[in-house]
């Protein structure tokens, strides 16, 4: 039976978001009794809207410095975790950390670890002789450092996921391997593990990714996109004309905008998993 | 050459002693099956000689080298493993050359596209492309050469495992239950397969099995492990006809070898379930195991023909088995029957004898005993004591 799964997916799935691109088509207003269709003018206006391809720019650059990072710093760590022996459950748990935590609650960490006057990271540099900045209120560093928060925080997840695939990989073609002549920690890299982990990386790459593109939080929190813009990001955007300025219509053309990213990203992922599996 | 020494190796892992104490002479060329049941560290003394396990202690010699410090590769020994260890994601042809060009390429020209820059790298890996071609040739595999070992079947997969093993020209083959995870059929073909490489190749072949069929059908030298020791060395047919201990003779032979509870006496003759059995042993009076093989009992009344009940009959075509419920002896007596001959009905009480010659005695600590006819010989003297 398939109906009962169909219609709870309209309900819970298609519903909202046929909702929200019927919206992005009106003037509507948040508490307005009315609105009428404008059809695509909520996009034409997007085009001319300085502040939306800011913020489409600072998102994709945040995308693009988080993803990488995370996913190889995830994997490098859980490579160290996967070789080294017995405090292994210790550092698992403590990389997990950031996954369990509160953002909001980390953030407020963050800002105090960012302060430019009696911050951790300004206290470390003037230590070693050099000068900080002021990290969040800076326009040439705000972006960065709200990259760095979100590779500290994806990290812990990817690890997870890449010790789960670690684990997979069965220990013959490590000793195949090691009888073939793969010595040393890269030819075994290069002919066994990172081919196995292919499947795991596709996941990792994707999930990374869409979570990047999702960020709110921190920048909610500690930067509001500014300063000038300079980290605004997508969703932020989006929050603030839907739900300071009420442009409602307008807050959902961005999201329409926000989920073709997202989308994009997820068919990427189905074309690259069937190539990726190895059945063994 | 690939003559494999092995002195009073030892593995323990944590607290748990796994090997104790293995001496062991793999002469070149030989085809010498380790077989035991699991846990009997079989398994880990292949990967000791391999390499893949540093032994506690003792030494492992290759051509009277000591190879204790020796990486894996560099042993010159190959490995087929129960799972094959294919590499999923590489061709067949790229698995079969994965040890040559691991070998032969410099690390740089491994590295990935980079690697083409390198100027011997062309040259090297046309040698490689025409030797794995011949082990695909020799192996049957040359119409599979493009397919990933997905797109295999077992047996395939199994002959890869092979190629990957031959085409480095190791001086040994370690092979690591090779064979069990393929169906029934299959293996017997792979068996023929295998001792004709043997034959080919001329090379040491060390081949850990639980399958008694395999070591029986294939091997120059049986070697049983029980418990981590090297219970008894010799030939399939020296094993199976003259067991040194209680242990090979159960493990060695299907079905398994019929024991029954015997007695020797203070006179030195041998008793079972109260009946002499016309042997005689110089070992110490006491209790022993009399064994006999299920194809060495005879049914039909006799002089001292003991007497149970048919409990169960198997007919496989080609022979049958009559399980026997004999009172005093737990486990049912299974004798071998040719089926031209009419089996007995189930149920039905029936009597059997065996020859003196058929039989094996092992003291109360599973040793095996010398025993002679006594005298005039089986059941003539029976008869006379009765």
């Amino acid at each position: 039976m398939v109906a009962p799964a169909l219609i709870l997916m309209c309900l819970m799935l298609l519903g909202p978001l046929l909702g929200v691109i019927a919206l992005s088509f009106t003037d509507y207003q948040l508490g307005s009794p009315q609105f009428s269709w404008i059809g695509l003018a909520n996009y034409q206006e997007m085009l001319v809207d300085r502040v939306f391809w800011i913020s489409l720019r600072n998102t994709l650059t945040y995308v693009a410095i988080v993803v990488p990072a995370a996913v190889a710093l995830g994997l490098g760590v859980a490579l160290l975790i996967e070789s080294g022996s017995s405090l292994r459950a210790w550092y698992r748990t403590i990389y997990f950390l950031p996954v369990m935590a509160t953002l909001i609650a980390m953030s407020i960490v963050w800002e105090f670890m960012l302060h430019p006057q009696f911050g951790l990271i300004n206290g470390l540099l003037h230590g070693i002789g050099l000068e900080g900045y002021s990290w969040l209120q800076d326009r040439r560093t705000s972006l960065y450092a709200l990259c760095v928060i979100g590779i500290w925080q994806a990290l812990g997840f990817n690890m997870v996921l890449f010790l789960a695939g670690l684990v997979s990989i069965p220990r013959q073609l490590y000793d195949a391997a090691e009888i073939d002549g793969a010595h040393g920690g890269w030819a075994r890299f290069r002919l066994v593990t990172w081919p196995m982990l292919g499947p795991t990386t596709v996941f990792v790459v994707v999930i990374t990714g869409i979570r990047s593109f999702q960020v709110f939080d921190t920048v909610h929190v500690l930067t509001k996109g500014g300063p000038s813009k300079s980290s605004e990001v997508l969703i932020h955007t989006m929050y603030v004309e839907g739900f300071e300025f009420f442009r409602s219509g307008y807050g959902a053309a961005l999201t329409v905008v926000f989920l073709v990213f997202v989308l994009l990203l997820t068919l990427i992922k189905s074309a690259l998993a069937n190539r990726g599996v190895h059945y063994a | 050459m690939g003559k494999i020494e092995l002195t009073a190796v030892r593995k323990t892992f944590d607290s748990t002693e796994i090997l104790r104490g293995i001496d062991l002479a793999i002469e070149d060329g030989e085809f010498i099956a380790l077989i035991g049941p699991s846990g009997c560290g079989k398994s880990t003394l292949l990967r000791v000689i391999a390499g893949l396990e540093p032994q506690t202690s003792g030494e492992v010699r290759i051509d009277g080298v000591a190879v204790d410090d020796v990486r894996p590769s560099a042993r010159n020994l190959a490995m087929v493993f129960q799972s094959y260890a294919l590499y999923p994601h590489l061709s067949v042809f790229d698995n079969i050359a994965v040890p040559l060009r691991m070998r032969r390429h410099s690390a740089f020209a491994r590295v990935p596209l980079l690697g083409r820059l390198h100027p011997a790298r062309a040259r090297t890996e046309r040698g490689i492309r025409d030797e794995v071609m011949r082990v695909a040739a020799q192996l049957e595999l040359s119409s599979l050469l493009k397919r990933k070992p997905g797109q295999l079947s077992g047996g395939q997969r199994q002959r890869v495992a092979v190629g990957r093993a031959i085409v480095r020209q190791p001086v040994g083959f370690l092979f690591d239950e090779p064979l069990s995870n393929l169906d029934a059929k299959l293996r017997v073909h792979m068996r023929a397969e295998l001792a004709q490489l043997h034959r080919e190749l001329k090379a040491t072949f060390v081949y850990v099995t639980h399958d008694q069929a395999e070591a029986m059908t294939m091997s120059s030298r049986i070697a049983v492990m029980i418990e981590g020791h090297i219970v008894q060395i010799g030939t399939p047919a020296e094993v199976y006809e003259n067991p040194q201990d209680i242990r090979v003779a159960e493990f060695v032979g299907s079905p398994k070898i019929n024991v029954m509870p015997g007695v020797i006496r203070e006179d030195g003759g041998l008793e079972v379930l109260g009946r002499a059995v016309g042997l005689g042993t110089p070992a110490a009076a006491g209790r022993c195991s009399i064994c006999v093989r299920p194809e060495r009992i005879e049914l039909g009344p006799g002089p001292g023909a003991i007497s149970g009940a048919v409990v169960h009959l198997e007919h496989l075509g080609s022979e049958a088995f009559v399980h026997i419920k004999v009172d005093h002896i737990a486990l049912p007596l299974l004798a071998r029957l040719n089926p031209d001959r009419q089996l007995p009905a189930l149920g039905s009480s029936i009597q059997f004898g065996y020859a003196a010659g058929a039989v094996r005695v092992f003291d109360a600590a599973g040793k095996r005993i010398e025993v002679a006819v006594a005298l005039r010989g089986g059941r003539v003297l029976e008869k006379a004591v009765g």
